[in-house]
């Protein structure tokens, strides 16, 4: 619509960022509507809905994003914040289940609620239609190189386990909105892991899927049949030669990693999950500073004086927790807070790394 | 004072008002306050995230209001008043704190000291450098501490006199109706370049920071809003112009009440090193760094409102023990802090905003003349400005 480009013109522009310097146009826009934004973007939940109950319950998440968002392509990703319950917000990355977006059309997450998960738990248990989340713009490259509208015979393979087939679902979303015939010759080949029939998310839409006539063939394992290279070979003997998109839990990821022994077929997307803490602050494991490659065995000392040792020179001041100039960002792994010895494991996270020494394995952005 | 002196159980009082702890009475003490610090850590929640969102948006309203209040002439006196604040709670109960990462646990870009930058020409990531760090960790330390004076008033006995500082109180008042400028140029260590410690590459890197912001905040209350008012052009300039002077004045006279009043000590470099690290080098303890917190601050006492224009630094003493928690907080922890200075026999100095503003105006004056060596050596009775509590 061309109004609304305007507007988005308009409250993007530098004139309007003159007037409201130093302080970002959306911290005015927000107190007005939280569904107005120049940068930013932000989603209202339009509609929760049960896809699986069960221990891990999952949910669909219907969001209308604001005008910002630019659209996704299928398989990517995208972070989302929520002020969860004592006024943290707290952002998780969670992959778009539904079909590829244009800018500012509503998107789906679909979600499973892991007990650690804070953000997945919310999600699913709390979140109303109404309630307005925070998120990134699309992220990632897990995408679909083919394109429905200049069909080529290569054959699709998806490998799948647990909530790793949202991605995949994306795909095949996307694919058969868009007029994907299977009727070429063309196969997608859609094979999935779940821990149970009744854990299976997209049972139904599968179902049709399987049923309609489209040229998608879906497998669905469940329980103890678990990933193998041989079951793979039985149902595409020539998979390594194959376009491949996989994602799942990391124990399902190595096998298949290892089945294709190196393609460059395959495409993987892994999932970072929260680490469980090690019982009490030791010094084990790898610390791991990642922009400068650097890493060591901890030595139990602060994540500064540990990147010190290893000849980094991170920003500091006060050395005692009261500056916050070194503030670095943690991307894995649990840190204490040496002064009081509250111990932290959420994944990227920004920490005083003066006085925050690791847990176990760590790995923080330096 | 040192630390090697004979330890005593019992404290004593020295003309300075310094008292002696222990080094085990010093751990104690600082054992104490991180108690209370974890008590309100653990405590923060939904309460203190309610309130500054409420302050943010009282103050972008205020804002708004102020700037669309220009296009009346009429109502100029009170567009001045509600842009003026605007930026004083911009710049003292959001800015300081905010920046101070306060609010950083409540995850909030919008909220945290990484990305926060106020409506001040100061930059914000240079004002952390020599706020959050240089002043709050060597608070009060003669020679380390660049806020005593700011490298430009005489503002304790240590600074040796110059004839340069008869221009004492000249400079306070200049300082004051420029203070945002002052506050910009501070990190320039104009006084170091000057003395030859520093040299004038160093700034370089500095230099662009401050032209960016100083251009952003000119252009934004000096020509775009002034311009927007078409031919009220001059009075919204000056309207604009009124409030960026309120907003100096004010925090001046509310920073300068920090530190500056009779009771709030000053320290050498050599009486904080009361202990030793792993390699035996002398470093201050934890404990030590408290009790230099609690003696080199002062507080000024008032009713609510004073609190909030204060940036709660109306609690001094409170925000340097804790210059991290939600200064929210302060108010509420107050008597608990004033209750422990009593039982370890420190001065808790504190004062009405009158009482404590005529302090330092006579301490910027006396201190303009050479320190006389007979009568104001050591001044214990600035007594009704400050109120020592008996152990």
């Amino acid at each position: 619509m061309p109004t609304a480009t305007l507007v988005q013109r308009v409250l993007g522009s530098k004139t309007l960022a003159a007037l409201t310097t130093p302080h970002d146009v959306d911290r005015y826009l927000e107190l007005v509507n939280p569904m107005w934004a120049a940068r930013e973007v932000r989603a209202q939940v339009l509609e929760v809905r049960r896809e699986t109950r069960g221990e891990h319950p999952v949910a669909t998440i219907r969001l209308q994003p604001t005008a910002t968002w630019r659209g996704h392509r299928a398989g990517q990703h995208v972070q989302v914040g929520v002020e969860v319950p004592g006024a943290r917000r707290t952002t998780r990355c969670f992959t778009i289940a539904s079909a590829a977006s244009e800018p500012g059309e509503p998107i789906e997450l679909t979600v499973r609620a892991h007990a650690e998960g804070l953000v997945s738990r919310y999600l699913v248990e709390e979140a109303q239609p109404g309630l307005v989340v925070h998120l990134s713009q699309a992220q990632g490259d897990f995408t679909l190189t083919e394109s429905p509208a200049t069909p080529t015979n290569n054959h699709l393979l998806y490998v799948t386990g647990g909530s790793g087939i949202t991605p995949a679902m994306s795909h095949v979303r996307t694919l058969l909105r868009d007029g994907y015939d299977g009727h070429a010759g063309r196969k997608v080949t859609f094979l999935h892991y779940a821990r149970s029939a009744e854990d299976q998310i997209f049972a139904e839409e599968l179902q049709r899927i399987a049923w309609a006539d489209n040229g998608v063939r879906v497998h669905l394992r469940h329980g103890d049949d678990v990933f193998s290279e041989a079951a793979l070979r039985r149902l595409v003997p020539d998979f390594r030669d194959t376009d491949t998109w996989a994602c799942g839990p990391a124990g399902m990821m190595q096998l298949v990693v290892d089945a294709y022994a190196g393609s460059p077929r395959l495409r993987t997307e892994h999932f970072k999950l929260t680490t469980v803490p090690g019982a009490g602050g030791s010094a084990e494991g790898e610390v791991s500073f990642t922009r400068s490659g650097a890493g060591a065995a901890n030595t139990g000392a602060s994540l500064l004086e540990q990147a010190e040792a290893l000849g980094l020179t991170p920003e500091f001041g006060c050395r005692m927790g009261i500056c916050f100039s070194c503030v670095s960002r943690k991307s894995e792994g649990t840190v204490r807070n040496v002064l009081t010895g509250e111990e932290s494991s959420l994944p990227d996270e920004d920490v005083r790394i003066c006085v925050s020494a690791p847990v176990g394995d760590c790995a923080v952005d330096l | 004072m040192t630390s090697t002196s004979t330890p005593t159980s019992t404290t004593t009082g020295t003309p300075t008002g310094k008292v002696h702890l222990t080094p085990e009475q010093l751990r104690a003490f600082g054992e104490e306050l991180d108690a209370i610090r974890q008590r309100v850590i653990a405590d923060l929640g939904e309460d203190d995230a309610a309130y500054i969102r409420d302050i943010v948006a009282t103050q972008r309203k205020l804002e708004v209001a102020g700037r669309a209040l220009m296009y009346l002439p009429p109502a100029w006196p009170l567009a001045v008043a509600a842009l003026s604040l605007s930026k004083i709670l911009d710049n003292m109960e959001i800015g300081h704190n905010v920046m101070h990462g306060q609010y950083d646990w409540m995850g909030d870009p919008g909220l945290s000291s990484r990305m926060y930058e106020w409506d001040n020409v100061c930059p914000s990531e240079q004002w952390k450098y020599s706020h959050n760090y240089i002043h709050h960790t060597f608070t009060n330390i003669l020679g380390k501490d660049r806020d005593i004076g700011y490298g430009v008033l005489r503002m304790d006995e240590g600074q040796e006199w110059h004839p340069y500082y008869l221009g004492n109180p000249l400079y306070a008042f200049l300082l004051m109706v420029f203070f945002e400028w002052g506050v910009a140029m501070h990190d320039l260590e104009v006084e170091n370049i000057v003395s030859g410690t520093r040299k004038l590459e160093e700034n370089k890197a500095l230099h662009a920071g401050i032209m960016r912001k100083v251009k952003r905040q000119a252009l934004k209350d000096y020509v775009v809003f002034p311009a927007l008012t078409g031919p009220l052009f001059p009075l919204t300039l000056a309207g604009n112009a009124a409030a960026n002077l309120v907003r100096n004045v004010w925090a001046f006279n509310i920073i300068f009440c920090g530190h500056f009043p009779a009771g709030a000590e000053t320290f050498t470099q050599e009486e904080c090193l009361d202990t030793v690290d792993a390699d035996g080098k002398p470093e201050e303890s934890r404990g030590h760094w408290y009790y230099r917190q609690v003696l080199g601050s002062a507080n000024i006492s008032g009713g609510p409102l004073l609190h909030l224009l204060s940036g709660n630094l109306s609690h001094q003493i409170e925000h340097h023990l804790f210059p991290d928690l939600p200064a929210r907080r302060y108010p509420e922890i107050a008597p608990e802090i004033r209750d422990l200075c009593a039982r370890y026999g420190l001065e808790y100095t504190t004062g009405p905003l009158h009482r404590q503003l005529f302090s330092v105006a006579k301490k910027i004056c006396r201190l303009a003349l050479p320190t006389r060596r007979t009568s104001t050596d050591g001044e214990p009775a600035q007594g009704p400005v400050t109120e020592p509590i008996a152990a």
